[in-house]
């Protein structure tokens, strides 16, 4: 049994089958790439796990519950952190403030009226941001807006705030999208440091074969709504119905 | 200091020093003076500037944190006004728990309309607000005023008659609005010289009012609380991937600025025992979005300014007319003096909206941060300055 089942989601957008009979196992504590090409699901798959989407048919169970149905801050405060293709920070503050804001969600659910204490006398909140912030390597950073920041830091903090929620599951949708190649092997170095160091399972959708190869112990191919194949990446590379499903040849 | 951080302290210390010495400060010009009409040192203007200061400070709080701009806020106030009047009516002149019942009625109401109008958000949110406050006003201008039902008085508006219930209204107590026997219409005249100054019971009550208001916001603009409605203005999404709900934040936010709102409203029956349904049209809802947005929204002191601001301009340059005018351009030769006259006249007296609106283009478009803006620029450029020469002085000393 793995962390995330998901057991013949159908997903239809009109006359276009978005998902067709999706059967997808994450084991515990691994690192699972779900690759495919233009137009395959992932996308919409990745937005049913997160609630936004709610798929025709069905059931997606994340550790023995169902998250059909469920708000996405539900979902969330069950233990599955999500990271965007373009970074989503709170721009207009602070990156320790970014950084506070998951370790108080984390601390006080998903809402607390807390209208009189004074933020910076929180000393507990403040000590974990700042050394999640050193870990980043964001240390020096802390007070400027986070907007200023170049993408690859944006996408640390990110990451980091994800991360500050201790989730079960971090889903990752194309996290080097658009990425400088050095940028892309720093968030590499960090996701298996992550991955290394923590009790969390990761499941990463990727268009970067670089980064999937990198990264993943187990890939799945979706094709036009449908799983292809999942395996080691080992198996994968060679495929030859991934080939056929990337490149348009018959094998 | 007061459990705020150095820089919030000095800001609240100023604060209430200006507030406690407004009567002085803003009546720099001796009576009988050319210049006596700039004087805004009067308790019916100085009241005003309090208790707009206070709408203008709740209206930040769900403005400035969390970006939905209310454009209904003139219902809460209204709505604080009656329910502050009938206490007046049913009960005791007495203030406290007048402006007692306008808080919790304001709070009553803003959780009814912002609950459904938070299901939207932007233009949206905008144009329900606005859609309530109309409504309200509507309801308060004519229809919950019959012979068989009268809430609001309809057009002539709610007040105390002599007839009314006044259940613990004794004789000896003054027969106006009073706190605890004081009249707030009670006032205490200062002559110094030329000058003019009175002390009045109702403005300080407003004041002190004011200062608590301004308080419990820089409270909570520092809070975590506050942070959460920020990150609300600043990227909804992540917010929800945070696993934040932030409906319950805006609600909050909401309401808070509501009752601060009715607190307005309440405080303006208070001085005056008369509330009208003119009190809750759009207009009076628009003011306060300009109040803000003058100051600085998102600022601590901004709101507060702007109010003033458009007070003070309602107030006195709305008196400047033609005859003014003509006295102080008098030493011109004359068809130069009609011109000059002539090309302000649109300007001033019943003109002043268009002088307000000119500022206001000016402010949003040079200053996009308000008036606090323009002051922390005045300030930057002043310690630029002095950077400056500190550097000067440091270069030439190596070459001596």
């Amino acid at each position: 049994m793995g962390i995330l089942e998901v057991k013949n989601v159908n997903k239809r957008f009109g006359g276009l089958q978005a998902l067709g009979d999706v059967n997808l196992s994450v084991a515990e504590n691994s690192v699972h790439a779900i690759i495919g090409p233009n137009g395959a699901g992932k996308s919409t798959l990745l937005n049913v796990l997160i609630g936004k989407l709610i798929p025709d048919t069905g059931s997606v169970m994340f550790q023995g519950q169902s998250v059909l149905g469920r708000k996405p801050y539900e979902i969330n405060q069950m233990g599955i952190s999500r990271v965007f293709q373009t970074p989503e920070i709170f721009g207009d503050l602070s990156v320790l403030e970014n950084m506070m804001i998951p370790i108080f969600a984390r601390r006080d659910g998903v809402f607390r009226m807390h209208a009189y204490e004074n933020s910076s006398n929180e000393r507990e909140i403040v000590d974990q941001a700042e050394t999640m912030l050193e870990n980043l390597g964001l240390a020096e950073q802390r007070h400027d807006h986070s907007a200023s920041m170049s993408r690859g830091n944006k996408r640390r903090l990110e990451i980091g705030m994800c991360l500050a929620q201790e989730p079960k599951l971090l889903l990752l949708d194309e996290p080097t999208a658009g990425m400088a190649r050095a940028d892309t092997n720093n968030t590499i170095d960090l996701l298996k440091q992550i991955s290394d160091e923590r009790d969390i399972t990761i499941a990463i959708i990727e268009h970067d074969m670089h980064v999937v190869f990198s990264l993943a112990e187990r890939i799945t191919v979706l094709a036009q709504g449908s799983p292809l194949v999942e395996d080691t990446p080992e198996n994968i590379k060679g495929h030859p119905k991934v080939r056929e499903a990337y490149l348009g040849e018959s094998a | 200091m007061f459990g705020l951080n150095k820089k919030d302290g000095l800001l609240f210390l100023v604060v209430i020093a200006i507030t406690l010495l407004a009567p002085f400060l803003l009546n720099p010009f001796p009576e009988g003076s050319g210049m006596a009409q700039f004087n805004a040192g009067y308790p019916d203007l100085l009241q005003r500037f309090a208790i707009y200061g206070i709408f203008a400070i709740g209206f930040n709080i769900l403005f400035g944190l969390t970006g939905y701009l209310s454009f209904g806020h003139a219902a809460f106030l209204g709505v604080g006004s009656y329910a502050a009047v009938w206490m007046f009516k049913l009960f005791t002149y007495n203030v406290v728990p007048a402006i007692a019942f306008a808080v919790i009625i304001a709070a009553i109401f803003s959780v009814l309309i912002g609950y459904i109008s938070l299901r939207r958000s932007g233009i949206y949110f905008a144009i329900l607000t606005l859609a309530f406050a109309q409504m309200s006003f509507a309801l308060a201008y004519s229809v919950l005023s019959n012979p068989k039902f009268n809430l609001t008085n309809g057009e002539t508006g709610l007040q105390v008659y002599s007839n009314d219930l006044q259940m613990f209204h004794r004789t000896g107590l003054p027969d106006m609005p009073h706190i605890f026997g004081l009249s707030v219409r009670a006032s205490y005249e200062l002559e110094l010289g030329g000058w003019s100054f009175t002390f009045n019971v109702g403005y300080y009550l407003c004041a002190l009012i004011m200062l608590i208001a301004f308080y419990f916001a820089i409270r909570l603009f520092r809070s975590p609380f506050g942070m959460m409605l920020r990150a609300i203005k600043s990227n909804n999404t992540r917010m929800t991937y945070t696993g934040l709900n932030a409906k319950p934040y805006a609600l909050a936010a909401f309401v808070i600025s509501g009752m601060y709102a009715g607190l307005a409203g309440g405080l303006l029956a208070a001085m005056d025992p008369l509330a009208g349904a003119e009190r809750m049209f759009w207009t009076a809802s628009g003011e306060v979005v300009l109040m803000t947005i003058l100051g600085g929204a998102g600022t601590l002191i901004g709101p507060v300014l702007g109010a003033g601001l458009i007070k003070y301009m309602e107030n006195i340059v709305s008196k400047i007319n033609d005859n003014v005018l003509h006295q102080w351009f008098a030493f011109l030769p004359d068809g130069m003096e009609d011109a000059v006259v002539a090309l302000i006249h649109p300007f001033v007296g019943k003109g002043w909206h268009l002088t307000l609106g000119m500022i206001f283009v000016l402010v949003v478009i040079f200053l996009p941060g308000g008036l606090v803006e323009g002051g922390q620029r005045i300030a930057r450029l002043f310690r630029g300055k002095k950077a400056r020469e500190a550097e000067k002085s440091s270069q030439s000393n190596p070459a001596e």
